[in-house]
């Protein structure tokens, strides 16, 4: 058969319904192989990055790996910000390339550029096919990589006349890369040790993230913290892997984080991180974060163990796993003195809600969103004020997801993150918050949500500015320069209207809710646009 | 800051290089030296790489270069337990004067006279670092016209393999 069947054949192997993907001139063999096909749903973009961003909130959404695909040159150039994306937050992506033919490589010909070259920063691993024979085995090996030990994603990249070659279908039943073992199963001593160290704790703290929702291991948390008697914090990507009903959930920390969940770092004798990097915006740039507590370090990729945080205690291994067996070997604790001085903590720190006459509060509306959705609802959030409202606000229960970018904070990805939420669950409520600066960073994509008539509500806060920035500035500079988009904006109910959606402005927080429900219920794509305070603050 | 050797197995397949040079480069990471080629098995090549940093470097270098897929195994190479080596090629001035006193010095460190013109002897010599460092000075006042080095390349002592060592 011809390579590019190939590729779809594999793609079918993996059990892909859908790939994201822009057509162009080094991927028309592949294209031709998806349409004789038939099988495999191709979701057409509108922009190679946004195809990323689709397989990214795809794949976090169903727990499978999301497939993007782009042509050579610019094409690939276009999806490095989404690759860059899904790194960060570790999410299992396969990303197809074309390439230029294999005898013009190397010469700077039309469309070329070095794509393996450019992403390997930021890439779990890439593939650049030379041998055509090999095709089905590297599709296999990407898939393997992608989605074992700690998710990221592959890309492979195929040139165009390789795609055109008759191959012989061999894929080897067991992958054999033997510069790739990761480590599944927790090391049997270091988890005894962990329990001692448990056993011996007056003040245990769980900090999570976002390892546990990849390792499929929120069950297990609450179990063992239940258990245990631990409570547990976690950082901004850990956001999910915890229901805010837990008895021993206490919101999340780092720089946006909550007062009370830092101060209980602070104060912890024994800090159990798991699935979490604890990088600079985790630990709120302190440098003396957790300072009174031993450390256990509980993470899939043994790189993670050691480089920010001084660990007593390394276990490497799978989360789910790991929490199962600390499950087993553990009674409970007396904890009761120090969950009680955590919680009175808590209660003392109130978030006030000012209501400003023709502004929404948008700390308020995201309280209410909870009232609103239901527990199986999707949502994404973009980056600046909008994510940390969101992120502090939006009460996380049930199956609700929480999708955004973490790791690289990047502006646009909420929109095409929904619109893969959305593809991978229609049955399932998918709401897009975003700000007025990142839709315009990835509006193109209403026309993606309109021609696959997605029932995306795009939840918009417009403050007429750049507000992370600005509040930055304000703050760190006093003055502010470069953020005022008051004068650029559309009209944006009448922009998506355009697109045949439907749009309604709210300017007062008691209204939110009743234009939440119709355009849930609209079960069409819908556009809620609330008009912000520009001066309104992120905390 | 300490000086650390690691050996470090590969795949032998292109872009290999640029993935392992680019993630020092990347991560800030010292490399006094790198030498590659070709091991017993034509499918692995072995790198032998020179840091410099504290052992939370060290760490952080071994195991970032086991995230790479193409990393087939590392190990540190500890001076106590291994044999380290270097080629060093030199072009001396050496006019009818001063060939001789060079030949002398060069038939004293065990080095070759590898090529010859009226006016210059280029000279081998492999070694460990304090050799050549030794050899490299007495050349000097001569006048070194050239010099070129492989980059240290070592092995553990004894009847060990790579791939019977502990990580
Ligand atoms: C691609 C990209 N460019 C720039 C930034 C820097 N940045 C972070 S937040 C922000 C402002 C976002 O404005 P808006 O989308 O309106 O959201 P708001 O903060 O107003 O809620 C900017 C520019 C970024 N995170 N990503
Ligand atoms: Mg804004």
């Amino acid at each position: 058969m011809k390579a590019a069947d190939a590729i779809v054949k594999c793609l079918q192997k993996e059990n892909v319904e859908v790939v994201f993907g822009y057509p162009g001139g080094a991927v028309l063999p592949l294209y031709d192989a998806l349409r004789n096909n038939g099988m495999v749903r191709h979701i057409l973009v509108r922009h190679e990055q946004a195809a990323v961003h689709s397989a990214s909130g795809y794949a976090r959404t169903t727990g499978s790996v999301g497939v993007a695909i782009g042509t050579s040159g610019p094409g690939a150039t276009n999806l490095i910000t989404g690759i860059a994306t899904a790194y960060m937050d570790s999410i299992p992506l396969v990303i197809i390339t074309g390439q230029v033919r294999t005898d013009l490589m190397g010469r700077d010909v039309f469309q070329e550029v070095d794509i393996t070259g450019a992403t390997e920063p930021f890439i779990k691993h890439s593939y650049l096919v030379r041998n055509a024979q090999q095709l089905p085995r590297i599709m296999k090996e990407a898939f393997h990589i992608a989605s074992t030990g700690r998710p990221g994603p592959v890309l492979i990249d195929i040139p165009v006349d390789i795609q055109n070659t008759r191959i012989e279908f061999n894929q080897p039943d067991e992958l054999q890369i033997r510069g790739y073992k990761p480590t599944f199963e927790g090391h049997v001593g270091q988890i005894k040790r962990a329990l001692r160290k448990l056993r011996h704790s007056k003040k245990p703290l769980i900090c999570v993230g976002g390892g546990i929702l990849h390792a499929k291991a929120t069950k297990e948390l609450a179990g063992f913290a239940l258990k245990a008697r631990i409570p547990v914090v976690h950082t901004l990507m850990g956001i999910g892997a915890m229901g805010v009903d837990h008895p021993y959930y206490f919101g999340m920390i780092g720089s946006h984080g909550f007062a009370h969940a830092n101060r209980g770092v602070g104060q912890a004798d024994l800090l159990v991180v798991i699935g979490a990097r604890v990088a600079d915006r985790a630990t709120a740039g302190s440098g003396i974060f957790a300072k009174n507590a031993e450390i256990i370090h509980i993470d899939i990729d043994p790189a993670e163990i050691g480089k920010n945080l001084g660990t007593l205690i390394p276990v490497v291994g799978d989360a789910k796993h790991i929490l199962q067996q600390l499950s087993d070997g553990i009674e409970p604790l007396e904890t009761e003195e120090w969950v009680a001085e955590l919680a009175s903590i808590r209660d003392r720190v109130h978030t006030e809600i000012h209501n400003k006459p023709g502004f929404v509060n948008p700390k308020q509306v995201l309280r209410d969103l909870g009232e609103v959705v239901d527990d199986q609802a999707v949502v994404t959030a973009d980056v600046g004020q909008n994510q940390l409202w969101a992120a502090r606000n939006f009460p996380m229960q049930g199956d609700r997801k929480l999708l955004m970018s973490g790791g690289l904070g990047t502006m646009g990805y909420s929109l095409p993150a929904a619109v893969g939420a959305k593809v991978a669950a229609p049955d399932r409520q998918v709401v897009a918050i975003v700000g007025d600066g990142g839709f315009q960073m990835s509006m193109f994509e209403l026309g993606t949500i309109a021609q696959n008539r997605l029932a995306i509500v795009i939840l918009l806060f417009n403050n007429s500015r750049l507000g992370m920035v600005r509040e930055l500035q304000d703050r760190g500079y006093g003055e502010t320069f470069g953020i005022d988009i008051t004068d650029g904006n559309p009209d944006f109910i009448a922009l998506v209207q355009a697109y045949g959606f439907q749009g309604v402005q709210v300017t007062n927080t008691k209204d939110f809710s009743a234009s939440m429900r119709v355009a849930l219920e609209s079960g069409k794509p819908y556009l809620v646009e609330c008009i912000v305070d520009a001066k309104e603050s992120t905390l | 800051m300490d000086r650390h050797v690691i050996s470090v197995l590969v795949e032998n397949h292109s872009g290999v290089l640029s993935r392992i040079s680019g993630l020092f480069s990347r991560r800030g990471y010292n490399i006094d030296s790198l030498s590659v080629g070709e091991t017993e098995d034509a499918s692995i090549s072995r790198m032998t790489i020179v840091v410099r940093g504290d052992s939370y470097i060290l760490e952080q270098i071994k195991k970032q270069l086991n995230k790479l897929v193409d990393v087939i195994k590392i190990v540190s190479l500890a001076p106590e337990a291994s044999v380290y080596r270097e080629l060093v090629l030199v072009k001396v001035e050496a006019g009818e004067k001063t060939r001789a006193s060079i030949t002398g010095i060069v038939n004293i460190f065990r080095a070759n006279i590898i090529d010859v013109s009226p006016s210059t002897l280029t000279v081998e010599i492999t070694g460990d670092q304090s050799k050549l460092q030794a050899f490299i000075e007495l050349m000097q006042p001569y006048g070194i016209k050239e010099l070129v080095r492989t980059g240290l390349t070592a092995l553990q002592r004894g009847d060990q393999q790579i791939s019977q060592v502990g990580q």
